[in-house]
């Protein structure tokens, strides 16, 4: 099970490292450290959303909101900018990160106590997260010269060389490794997807773990509102729209099993910078725009055909016979 | 694993489905339907200001302004036959695609009920009339000469765009391209397509300032793109070195402006497009005439003549640069 999971990591590894290789051959300076820097930075959002994703879809979930909440989040804060051009920043992320996590449990909460099918609820929370931004503000846009200057420069500032931004995806790549390896709530997650029949006689209550993770997922996206809003600096019903499919992509690339109970932190980083080298490398080749959605779509078949053959060596003969005589 | 219920599936897709609109009353008032590309969109409110504007005008006039939540053709659809249904005098579209409106479109003139188009056009025969904001050569001559109005030695421009198939915005580049010549020195070295995303669109101008060094203007004929590429010209510190310049709303553009990425940038008046449109809904609604040559007046904006296929252009772009942005950002 392990080798399995690090060849794929490896695999993936390798595809990234190719990628690289014949985008140099095209145009050379896009390896160089410090554009490498800003595609790292670039990804940051989707990486911090994928690591969230990836929860939810180990526990048999799925969270499509998650764009619609980064924007609501996004709004939400950028609405208590104008109201309030001196909060320290500290506050506005912790609102962004708080009030992210409630629009989560309440995911959470209808996947947990109505039993409503993931996908459904997610759906419809993507719809209404949507409509209350219009509702918020009539459909108008907050723009850069509402925004306070320290609200718009706290993911751009430098420390030891990466912006904050690309610092806040490192942080939650560290934080959830060691969540999901070393707690009993990380292994919780991997329980209630992997086999919740099982999990529920090992004492795992399945419903709430489902909980954390949407509220975790939740969590991460209002944070990534508020870096997206005050990175782009502007804010609006249809920021990040479509996002939430780039995002299970990011996961599904990395190796995350969309029936829940396989994947990993380092999976879902490496799916989003494939997804993030590739989004950026294609405005800088010079390709038709009509070939450049042909090419990320052909790269995400061939990366789940990958996984699905890897993810095709779990099943077990029991009875010998009866495979013998088909 | 606990049971999903068929009832628990009914009450998620409920919640899916909790936005439903309300009929409006019939009323003697003539009814006009302003239907824009998708609801929540600064330039389209501001155009509902202007069509209710003319509509205290008028006097018996009710606007009904409304379009779907997202930039679909399918959406649009689904709101004009709604509109069919409540019996609406006419219909004026500012279309997401100008063929697959079409069928839907007829059936409404088949009813009776005066279509026509503005900003973004239908195909002839879906309509009785379209107005343009601007003329097509207008506007295309209109964005080069905001880029070149600031290279006096000349030098490399791109062109960063909506979606690789939006019909407006290609016409525009298309119509920039044939007046390219006029202009000494200036150099267009690539079209783009951010495909009105911001983070899409930011990328696409980080691409171009990475790829073309000598850049010395961006032009961005589309809102999200202008800002996007204002925001990538700001982190890069390109500010002086590179005008991002194009189509833009003054409101959304002040802090560009204010921060000296953009010099100058042009938009005609939406408020003025939905005033005109309205108007021209009511007079042919009251039975002017639509065929080639025909001169349909539109209040305070004068009247406009019919081409050969039925459109006119309203006026020409207006430009904003700092002595004036102060005063437009906090209309539209």
């Amino acid at each position: 099970m392990k080798r399995i999971l690090a060849s794929r990591e490896l695999l993936l590894l390798v595809a990234i490292a190719l990628v690289l290789g014949i985008i140099s051959s095209r145009f050379p300076a896009f390896i160089t450290p410090s554009n490498l820097v800003s595609v790292f930075n670039d990804t940051s959002p989707l990486i911090l959303l994928a690591i969230g994703q990836m929860i939810v879809i180990l526990t048999k979930c799925i969270d499509l909101s998650v764009a619609a909440n980064l924007a609501l989040t996004g709004m939400v804060v950028s609405l208590i900018n104008i109201a309030a051009p001196g909060l320290p920043i500290i506050v506005t992320l912790v609102v962004a990160t708080s009030f992210g996590a409630c629009l989560g449990m309440f995911n959470g909460i209808l996947v947990w106590k109505l039993d409503i099918p993931p996908i459904v609820v997610t759906l419809g929370t993507m719809t209404i997260f949507r409509g209350t931004i219009f509702l918020l503000t009539e459909g108008k846009w907050v723009n850069s010269h509402e925004m306070s200057d320290t609200f718009k420069a706290f993911p751009r500032s430098d420390i030891l060389g990466l912006p904050v931004l690309s610092w806040f995806a490192i942080a939650a790549v560290i934080l959830f490794t060691i969540v999901m390896t070393r707690t009993t709530l990380g292994r919780a997650f991997y329980a209630a997807g992997g086999n919740p029949h099982a999990a529920t006689y090992a004492g795992i209550n399945v419903g709430r773990t489902q909980f954390w993770a949407f509220m975790i997922s939740g969590a991460l996206a209002g944070l990534t509102g508020y870096l997206w809003v005050s990175r782009f600096a502007v804010a609006y019903v249809d920021v990040a729209g479509g996002f939430e499919l780039t995002v299970v992509a990011a996961c599904v690339i990395g190796g995350v099993s969309i029936m829940g109970g396989i994947g990993s932190v380092a999976g879902a980083l490496l799916g989003a910078l494939f997804l993030g080298i590739i989004a950026n490398a294609l405005p800088v080749v010079n390709i038709s725009p009509f070939w450049q959605m042909a090419i990320s779509g052909g790269a995400i078949i061939i990366a789940v055909a990958l996984n699905a053959q890897a993810n095709r060596t779990k099943g077990r003969i029991i009875l010998k016979r009866a495979e013998h005589a088909t | 694993m606990k049971r999903r219920t068929f009832t628990s599936l009914v009450a998620g897709l409920s919640l899916a489905a909790s936005m439903v609109g309300t009929t409006a009353m019939a009323q003697d008032n003539m009814r006009i339907a302003l239907v824009v590309k998708a609801l929540g969109i600064g330039f389209f409110e501001a155009a509902a200001e202007g069509a209710e504007e003319a509509a205290s005008e008028l006097g018996n006039v009710e606007i009904i302004y409304t379009g779907p939540t997202d930039t679909t053709a399918e959406g649009q659809i689904e709101v004009i036959n709604s509109l069919i249904a409540q019996g609406v005098d006419a219909i004026a579209i500012s279309a997401n695609d100008p063929d697959a409106l079409v069928p839907s479109l007829k059936r409404a003139m088949d009813r009776g009920i005066t279509v026509i188009s503005w900003d973004s056009g239908v195909a002839e025969g879906g309509r009785q009339m379209h107005l343009n904001p601007s003329s097509t050569p207008l506007i295309g001559n209109t964005i080069i000469k905001l880029a070149a109005d600031h290279m006096p030695d000349g030098g490399d421009v791109a062109i960063l765009s909506a979606t690789a198939t939006a019909t407006n915005q290609n016409a525009w580049i298309e119509a920039a391209k044939e007046v390219l010549p006029n202009y000494d020195g200036v150099n267009l070295v690539a079209t783009v397509y951010g495909d009105d995303l911001s983070d899409k669109s930011y990328r696409e101008a980080q691409g171009l300032m990475a790829s073309y060094p000598d850049l010395k203007a961006i032009i961005a004929p589309t809102t999200v793109g202008i800002l996007a590429s204002c925001q990538a010209v700001t982190d890069a510190g390109k500010i002086g070195e590179i005008n991002v310049t194009g189509l833009g709303l003054p409101s959304e553009m002040a802090g560009c402006v204010d921060s000296g990425a953009t010099k100058s940038f042009a938009i005609w008046n939406p408020i003025d497009l939905g005033y005109s449109a309205t108007m021209l809904a009511h007079a042919i609604a009251t039975g002017a005439e639509t065929g080639a040559g025909a001169e349909i007046p539109m209040g305070r904006m004068g009247s406009v003549t019919l081409d050969d296929t039925g459109s006119a252009a309203m006026a020409d772009p207006f430009t904003y640069d700092s002595s004036n942005i102060d005063q437009f950002k906090s209309i539209f």
